[in-house]
């Protein structure tokens, strides 16, 4: 259950400074550089001191999020990167419009976030495909509920099976395909709506290994036409850096913060498994790890305790 | 199972020979001067299956021992002892009475678990109510559905109304509740209206737990529809069988339990093949359930 709170400019640093004394985790807080500034007036998407509470069941509050500034440029590849728990996919969930903040707002395409975020896809981590329906009508069906003929959506949606590799796959039910198939029938039915943002929850998670990184290099493959602003959740540090452009680090929950920012300057275009091995990934790793391993282990300490 | 399919159906073939041949040895060999299974009560397997061949062969329904009953007949002046009806003509009528108690009971239970699914107060308030229902044995029902609507064939869909609804009803409620909380963010993302999620995700997600208990369900209408004929009606299967065990008629109970068997296997069959059609998408062994 989320607090319906009505958002207050006061309240969010408020809010943030409680949440994070009542926790007993007061550490300074790290700015490595204000994104907010930084990206002003181009951003896809703009999170404002956004507060995230759960209400527990036996009464009192979960702050899994505290005070969040964060903007999405406008063809940027954003990775959030954190340990288990740290609220990444509840900010995601946040920024789709699936959850209002405790306090703070949201911001896409420069107006304020009311209700979902259609400007937006969602590409989740488990099956969220519809079982009931055939790989190309799932992928048709964004399409049809927009009004586009049927006829129309699912010629269209033929083509998008083609450019995620699943041709012959058409008439094939969910469970007929295997987990990463699955998956690129998901990217196809996010991305034919030709959402201005592009929001994934550690999408390629139930993979193994080696989709995961073909996962990687398809994704990278077809966000290079158009470059839309990706805010890409995950907890594989090597992924988030093969794949983005700026690797934000969030704290360990509760009241998850961002701790870090890191501007990934490798070129494009980029092959997410070649890329792996050039000395400036080693360096990149190495700088980013320093910092995220200590958060890894205080949420891995919260957990065991 | 590493067992061939031959040598299943010879053993399958084998139960039916060894219940049938004890039955017949019970009854109609004397072992030591002593029937086991005295005819009658138990009649013989060969007396059943010549009985359902004459019925069917000869059209009339005459599980009543229909010499006698034209004999009273003639007595008490009625032309027709045995009413008229064929043995296909009490089928349909079972028949009918089951598709009835069918369709309305799933229609009923179909609009009334979606509503409730979604209507949490609703469903809070007259959970209860529905429990105490679905608690009372559906049988009890019977007296007062003839009482109501008279010994025609609406008192037995009634009673298969009973029992039909509450399983769709329980199974499309769970259905709607269950939906995947993914599948359902997806769908929202991808821009549905209420009413499109209702046509691609709520009512899909539904018929599909309906269908698992398809099975279950049909069964139960031809339940209440052959519970409440035996309980009081002029037609049909329960009716037949009713007639022959108030005569004393072993052979025509047996005949009668031995048609509704068949009947209800091949209405079975037919479930399965509509099944079949319409949930191609699930996973076979989520399929084969119910």
């Amino acid at each position: 259950m989320v607090q319906v709170v009505v958002p207050d400019a006061g309240a969010p640093v408020l809010d943030a400074v409680f949440v994070v004394a009542d926790c007993m985790r007061m550490r300074p807080l790290q700015e490595p550089r204000s994104q907010a500034a930084t990206h002003a007036g181009t951003a896809a998407m703009r999170f404002r001191g956004v507060t995230i509470e759960f209400a527990l069941p036996r009464g009192g509050h979960y702050p899994a999020v505290a005070a969040t500034d964060l903007a999405v440029g406008g063809n940027e590849f954003v990775a959030i990167v954190g340990p288990t728990g740290c609220g990444k996919s509840t900010l995601l969930n946040v920024a789709a419009g699936l959850l209002a903040p405790t306090s703070g707002a949201i911001e896409v395409l420069g107006a304020p976030l009311a209700g979902l975020n259609l400007s937006a896809g969602y590409l989740f981590q488990q099956d969220a495909v519809m079982p009931w329906k055939t790989a190309r009508d799932n992928v048709a069906i964004g399409l049809e509920v927009a009004g586009i003929t049927r006829a129309e959506a699912l010629a269209r949606a033929q083509a998008w099976l083609k450019r995620v590799g699943l041709a012959a796959f058409g008439e094939r039910y969910p469970h007929q395909l295997s987990g990463g198939q699955r998956k690129r029938v998901g990217l196809a039915q996010v991305l034919i709506r030709d959402p201005k943002i592009l929001l994934m929850d550690e999408p390629f998670g139930p993979l193994d290994a080696q989709t995961r990184q073909i996962m990687g290099n398809l994704l990278l493959e077809l966000w290079a036409g158009d470059r839309k602003a990706v805010l890409f959740v995950t907890h594989d540090l090597e992924e988030a850096i093969a794949l983005a452009d700026r690797v934000i680090i969030m704290s360990a929950g509760p009241a998850a913060r961002v701790i870090g920012d890191y501007t990934i300057d490798l070129g494009r275009p980029r092959d997410a498994q070649e890329v792996r091995l050039l000395p400036r990934f080693h360096e990149l790793h190495k700088a980013i790890w320093g910092q995220l391993r200590a958060e890894v282990l205080k949420a891995y300490a919260e957990e065991v305790a | 199972m590493s067992v061939g399919r031959a040598k299943l159906l010879v053993l399958q073939a084998l139960v039916a020979v060894v219940v049938i041949g004890a039955w017949h040895v019970g009854s109609s060999v004397p072992i030591g001067g002593v029937y086991f299974l005295p005819k009658f009560f138990f009649s013989t397997p060969a007396d059943v299956g010549l009985r359902v061949w004459t019925l069917f062969a000869d059209g009339t329904a005459k599980i009543v021992g229909c010499k006698e009953a034209i004999e009273i007949g003639r007595l008490l002046s009625i032309s027709d002892p045995c009413f008229g009806k064929t043995i296909w003509q009490h089928l349909l009528i079972t028949l009918t009475e089951g598709v009835l108690a069918f369709v309305i009971g799933a229609v009923a239970g179909i609009a009334l678990g979606f509503w409730l699914a979604r209507h949490a107060l609703m469903s809070a308030i007259f959970d209860p109510y529905i429990k105490m229902l679905n608690a009372l044995p559906r049988v009890v029902l019977a007296p007062i559905f003839m009482l109501w609507l008279g010994l025609g064939i609406w008192s037995k869909v009634a009673l298969g109304v009973t029992l039909v609804f509450f399983i769709v009803f329980f199974n499309v409620y769970q259905g709607v509740k269950e939906v995947s909380p993914t599948v359902l963010a997806n769908a929202r993302m991808l821009g549905m209206s209420e009413r499109q999620l209702f046509q691609h995700v709520y009512w899909p997600s539904a018929l599909s737990w309906m269908f698992s208990s398809l099975h279950t369900s049909v069964g139960f209408a031809i339940i209440g529809a052959v519970v409440g004929e035996y309980l009081g009606s002029a037609a049909g299967l329960g009716y037949l069988i009713n007639q022959a065990e108030g005569t004393f008629d072993t052979t025509g109970v047996f005949a009668g339990m031995v048609i509704l068997a068949v009947f209800v296997l091949i209405i079975d069959g037919l479930v399965t093949l509509v099944e079949r059609r319409l949930l191609v998408w699930r996973p076979p062994s989520a399929a084969g359930q119910g």
